[in-house]
């Protein structure tokens, strides 16, 4: 686990670019729009929190740190989970 | 202390984790996913909290409740006794032969309807005489209709060769047996189950009628068909009781006898939602009293003027099974654990699979949660824990983010599925009933290594794996 946190930290392949996660509209209410390929997506008040975080920083370590500060669960529970949705985000808005 | 104290008030309360989640939305197509399930959970069985049962009992789990047993073995009793004077009915073995479960419901009062050796003899096993089984089924050895002869048992012919084989069996013992056939006839409604018995549109009916009546051995007293299975209109059975009627009455006035009972069979629906089927069990499953009305009505009417020829009205025999057994059962299950799927979907991994509830194949269970799931709902596979692709165990269910750990119950179970279920790649698991005053008893245990193996034997020169030595270690390299 630490070889990967490490390459996920010196590198962004975990999660989107930056710059694609830049251009989705979300509303407070948790709906995502991107503008290029067209699709909507909904997501929940965790996604939406994680969504926002990673418009501003995409490392998953700094997301990791902050997600642990503000939410009761382990940090290995918290990485399992955002590793999953970073596959998802990955399908979503990677191109 | 105090300081450290202070700190700690002054620490922002960390929120609740909950999965993320990101679902695409599509429009235009149906959600056949049915409502999400978050909104219910069911966190006990009769009063027995979940987590304790759990505790005691491992996971996975099927708990039946005695009390939804008996219930409903009394409302189908009075649906019945309210409307026609003279019913019995036998129960289904091999909807549920599990021991516990058949006296249950012999203690309410029903036959055991039996179609093998195994559970004529498991019947007989269970205290109950042979002249309280129907004894069914086209696979009835010389020798167990030897015993069933002896035992005093209904017999119910199935076909021609057997009709000779008992006729020499009760030869040979010196007897004349009061038998039953079995009839297959077009009642318009379902699929013509013509593979038993003896069907009455070609003429093989009577002519068996006839058979018997030339016989010194065997005499027809009754009369059985068993027109389907998950059968939700009731007019099939008015269709069913007609056709019966006049075939009692045909062959009363042809060969002589006295049809003296007539077994309908089973195969009333429960409340699951057959695959396919997108409208809730609720809105198509008839209730038990819309079945007895078709039934007895027509029969009662039909069989009125028997009573002006001094003829009895003949005893009306049922053989309801899943109708009784199916919502008096569960299975509680644990998540595994949860991944996505290529495309896009939510997918949890449970720790029983088809191989535990072989109905998944054919019914969309109810899955509820055992707690408040809080978080979006969103369409979501669930797997069993076999190695095998086939291993689905609901295709789509709308379900809030779930935990590794988390239980979820599906239901209703309790029909087919101890029965059909398979030793296949995972042990099977205990079974407990919940008694009615509260106290849960292990009615069947979980298997282990040695239950599953004590029936092979292995040859002497099998008994090493490797005589020659263990294959090489193929994480190093090759010499």
């Amino acid at each position: 686990m630490g070889q990967s946190q490490e390459n996920n930290t010196s590198g962004n392949d975990t999660f989107p670019p930056l710059a694609n996660l830049q251009r989705l509209a979300i509303s407070e209410s948790g709906f995502v729009f991107d503008p290029v390929s067209g699709h909507n997506f909904t997501v929940n008040e965790t996604g939406l929190f994680i969504l926002r975080l990673l418009q501003k920083n995409n490392r998953l370590e700094p997301l990791l740190d902050r997600l642990t500060t503000e939410y009761d669960s382990p940090r290995r529970e918290l990485e399992r989970d955002v590793l999953e949705f970073a596959g998802l985000l990955r399908d979503y808005v990677g191109e | 202390m105090s300081t450290k104290d202070n700190n700690n008030a002054s620490e922002p309360k960390k929120k609740p984790w909950v999965k993320p989640s990101i679902t695409p939305l599509r429009s235009g197509f149906l959600n056949k996913s049915g409502a999400a399930r978050h909104m219910i959970w069911r966190d006990n069985i009769d009063g027995v909290p979940v987590s304790k049962l759990l505790e005691d009992f491992k996971s996975p789990l099927f708990v039946v409740s005695e009390h939804t047993l008996r219930q409903n073995s009394k409302r189908l009793r009075k649906a019945f006794s309210t409307r026609y004077p003279d019913i019995m009915f036998g129960w289904s073995y091999k909807t549920n032969y599990l021991s516990a479960v058949c006296n249950v419901l012999h203690q309410e009062g029903d036959l055991a309807e039996v179609v093998s050796q195994f559970e004529y003899e498991k019947a007989r096993g269970l205290g109950v005489p042979g002249n309280c089984i129907l004894f069914n089924g086209p696979n009835k050895t010389r020798a167990i209709l030897e015993r069933a002869v002896n035992e005093g048992a209904h017999i119910h012919i199935d076909h021609l060769d057997e009709l000779y084989l008992l006729e020499d069996v009760a030869k040979n013992l010196g007897k004349v047996v009061d038998v039953a056939i079995r009839l297959n006839f077009d009642t318009g409604y379902t699929e013509q189950w013509s593979r038993f018995g003896f069907n009455v549109e070609s003429g093989h009916a009577i002519d068996a009628a006839w058979r018997i009546a030339a016989s010194d051995n065997l005499n027809l007293v009754g009369l059985h068909a068993h027109i389907g299975t998950f059968i939700m209109e009731p007019l099939a059975y008015k269709a069913q009781v007609k056709i019966m009627n006049n075939f009692m009455n045909e062959v009363e006035t042809k060969t002589g006898c006295v049809i003296k009972y007539i077994d309908i069979g089973g195969g009333f629906a429960s409340m699951n939602s057959l695959q396919g089927i997108y409208l809730p069990p609720e809105q198509v499953v008839p209730s038990i009293e819309q079945y007895a009305e078709a039934i007895c009505d027509t029969l009662l009417e039909l069989t009125h003027e028997r009573e002006t020829r001094e003829c009895r009205r003949p005893t009306l025999i049922l053989e309801t099974g899943r109708a009784v057994v199916d919502d008096a059962e569960v299975l509680i299950t644990s998540v595994v654990a949860n991944k996505h799927l290529p495309d896009g979907r939510r997918a949890v991994v449970l720790d029983a699979g088809v191989n535990h509830l072989f109905t998944a194949f054919w019914y969309n269970h109810d899955v509820v949660p055992t707690r408040h799931l809080s978080g979006r709902p969103e369409e979501t596979v669930l797997y069993g824990p076999l190695c095998m692709n086939i291993d689905v165990m609901r295709n789509s269910v709308m379900l809030p983010p779930v935990n590794v750990g988390d239980t979820l119950i599906f239901s209703p179970v309790g029909a087919y599925n101890n029965t059909q279920w398979l030793q296949f790649i995972e042990y099977r698991p205990n079974v407990v009933m919940v008694q009615e005053n509260g106290k849960v008893s292990l009615i069947r245990e979980a298997e282990n290594l040695e239950i599953v193996t004590q029936q092979e034997r292995l040859p002497e020169h099998l008994k090493n794996p490797y005589p020659k030595g263990t294959p090489r270690n193929f994480l190093t390299t090759p010499k």
